[in-house]
């Protein structure tokens, strides 16, 4: 059993778009959608919701206004700004508290409550490509990766249940926490990217991230034809970093019209981008040995 | 004025709208990139450094012999950084979100900080064509978890006085809401297609329970539908401005050229759209006092 | 000498946890008297972060000398390294079976967390 990362570094490069597209393509896969912040898998996929869970994780301060004293002991200690002053009295920044305990500790009065903090939830569902584990972080809450963790022991364990070959994860963008509970321990990540200055500097710092937890990296250009020669300097630059180069994808303005009607690219005629992909799948699928 | 460009959704146009704004602007003007984790304003501005400062957190460090194994430092600690196992107290740096509490809490006064370098601070006066732009770009490690800290470093940069755009991370979570505390409007970038219409939503709800003003920028608009602009309507969302997809600009920004270059028609709407959001800004403050 | 095996079971039929850090619980089996006693996991399900950190201290705290599971992360394989603890990574079918390997000697201790930790 494999699983397989879709990342970029850059955010709207096509992670998800061509997740979904993988997803249709492959056979017997589970799909997890990592991108616990903005999900968007599921706008394509359309799951029917089976089983809901809440996700708690960690604890959030709350002040007693009637046993606080005033003395701002907890306002002199708190590191994150999440504390502040109202007349004779102190409440906590719930978007800034950062739960470490602090002032709940060195409270004179024991006047702050510390409850378990609800930060999301968790879905179980089926899709027309196979079953899928995907979530939705609460406003505000805290994304250290704690949820992309538990998205991916879910997918994992639904996998060995019915006996799925592949695990394909629809990453976040960025390199911080969230991207590095997807990505560790996966068994390959495909980056994919755009012929931009931005793309390739991005792409470079998740290729430094990927060589890091040593997992093998293949790389994609999106809309390559945007800027040929772009394309030509990050294709050198990935190898050079030690990934593979995984085809190129051409910029295809029916990706977005796909959309719009609720589908992948690949089930939306036979269009130049979705064509590239499937060549794409195949190449992949046997570099993967999938 | 703080002013910070965000999103919900990556890839909109917050860094191409971000620079636009400060290179339109006539008068001084700070702009900070505060998406640490991939910060891809230095492309477009073309700084010339003149100033580099490590960004550190404060661990702690134990002095072993002062230490009684007492484990009062692993029972505050929320994070397993510090964790104390029958006769040793074991550090994990990489866990701790440097809270002070482990140094605070122990009796024997065995813990004190130090510092530890996450990332990385750059500033460049005086760029951009009127020489007016003030650059400042935080960057996180590669291999570092938390941008946070990095995030609230840079935004220690900010100078009353000027103008300050602050170019946000994509999402809803820590990151984003770090940089867009204590804005006094923030910019949400969106393009019109399903992706941009359901971060959105997200991105607006983040805004309304931190009860900060903001409005709507589509970028790209006609690439996709009207859903959009429609939602915007019927949530009584000031829609600010709408950049036209045009197939030159999506060219200038893959040569690291910026959006004033491909359409340097938009520097006027861009000044007035400013100048709209400060007078918003003044009357809320008065409305305020 | 007591070893701590991770299982979701009570039993020594029951199958073997593969995960460290957040095993429902480990069953903590005495070589000498032969009996075994339970010790929950549990306080890991809700952990902001630090599971493996957790799990690690709750075997240490039981008296185990080995740990016998599936994966084990870097954080939890220093931590109990550094209380002298042997870990062996198995993957028999029942806690019964992999009391059994380790008894004919043919489980070897690791030398390295032989997965990547979790970040959380």
């Amino acid at each position: 059993m494999k699983e397989i990362i879709i990342i970029s570094g850059k955010g709207g490069t096509g992670k998800t778009s061509i997740t979904a597209s993988f997803a249709v393509l492959s056979k017997n896969a589970v799909l997890a959608d990592c991108d616990v912040d903005a999900a968007d898998l599921h706008l394509l996929l359309t799951p029917t919701n089976q089983q809901c869970h809440p996700f708690i994780s960690g604890h959030i301060a709350h002040i007693d206004t009637e046993k606080c004293s005033g003395c701002g002991t907890c306002l002199s200690l708190c590191r994150y700004d999440a504390i502040v002053a109202h007349d004779a009295t102190y409440s906590v920044v719930a978007s800034s508290c950062e739960g470490c305990k602090v002032c709940v500790t060195f409270c004179p009065e024991q006047a702050i409550d510390f409850p378990e903090q609800r930060c999301g939830e968790w879905y179980k569902s089926m899709t027309r490509c196979g079953p899928m584990i995907h979530a939705r972080l609460d406003i505000g809450a805290e994304n250290s990766g704690k949820l992309v963790s538990l998205v991916r022991k879910q997918a994992q364990e639904l996998a060995k249940e019915q006996n799925c070959e592949l695990i394909l994860i629809d990453g976040p963008p960025g390199i911080g926490c969230p991207v590095i509970a997807a990505t560790t321990g996966t068994d390959a990540v495909f980056v994919i990217t755009e012929p931009t200055c931005s793309g390739k500097h991005d792409l470079l710092r998740v290729l430094e991230l990927t060589s890091h937890f040593d997992i093998p990296a293949y790389v994609c250009v999106n809309k390559w034809d945007i800027n040929p020669s772009m394309t030509q300097e990050i294709q050198s630059s990935a190898r050079a970093h030690g990934a593979q180069i995984i085809g190129t994808i051409p910029y295809d303005n029916q990706v977005t019209k796909a959309q719009i009607a609720g589908k992948t690219i690949v089930e939306y005629g036979n269009s130049i981008s979705a064509i590239a992909i499937k060549q794409i799948w195949q190449d992949f699928s046997s570099a993967i040995e999938i | 004025m703080k002013l910070a460009i965000a999103s919900g959704k990556g890839g909109t146009g917050k860094t191409t709208l971000a620079v636009a704004l400060a290179q339109a602007s006539t008068s001084a003007v700070q702009l900070l990139d505060c998406d640490v984790e991939e910060p891809n304003g230095h492309i477009f501005i073309k700084p010339e450094f003149t100033s580099h400062e490590d960004v550190t957190i404060a661990i702690p460090a134990l002095d072993e012999t002062l230490c009684t194994n007492c484990g009062k430092c692993g029972e505050i600690c929320q994070f397993s950084a510090i964790v104390t196992i029958v006769n040793q107290t074991m550090i994990f740096s990489d866990m701790c979100h440097s809270c002070g509490g482990c140094i605070l809490v122990c009796p024997e006064n065995a813990l004190h900080e130090q510092a530890k370098g996450i990332g990385c601070i750059d500033s460049a006066l005086g760029c951009g064509t009127n020489h007016n732009i003030d650059f400042i770009k935080g960057t996180l490690d590669v291999g570092q978890a938390m941008s946070p800290p990095v995030i609230r470093a840079v935004k220690r940069k900010i100078s009353p006085a000027t103008l300050a755009i602050l170019d946000c991370p994509p999402g809803t979570s820590c990151p984003m809401i770090t940089a867009v505390t204590g804005s006094d409007f923030v910019i949400l970038v969106t393009e019109p297609t399903p992706f941009g219409l359901h971060d959105l939503k997200l991105a607006v709800e983040t805004m309304r329970s931190m009860d900060l003003p903001f409005g709507v920028v589509v970028n790209r608009a006609g690439c996709g539908d009207d859903r959009v602009n429609d939602y915007c309507s019927a949530e009584q969302i000031p829609l600010l401005l709408q950049i036209p997809d045009d197939r030159r600009v999506a060219n200038a920004y893959s040569r690291g050229e910026g959006l004033l270059e491909a359409m340097p028609e938009l520097a006027p709407q861009l000044r007035a759209m400013v100048q709209d959001i400060s007078s918003k800004v003044v009357i809320s403050a008065e409305g305020k006092q | 000498m007591k070893i701590a095996i991770s299982t979701s079971g009570s039993t020594l039929d029951a199958p073997l946890d593969p995960r460290f850090g957040r095993a429902v619980r480990f069953l903590v089996y005495d070589l000498e008297q032969k009996t075994f006693t339970l010790v929950d996991n549990e306080q890991n399900l809700n952990a902001a972060q630090g599971a493996g950190i957790q799990a690690a201290k709750t075997v240490v705290e039981s008296g185990a000398q080995a740990v016998i599971s599936g994966h084990c992360g870097p954080k939890a394989f220093t931590v109990l390294s550094a209380a002298g603890i042997a870990i062996y990574h198995c993957n028999a079918d029942s806690i019964a079976a992999a009391l059994e390997q380790h008894a004919n000697g043919e489980l070897q201790p690791a030398q390295d967390a032989n997965v990547e930790g979790h970040w959380v």
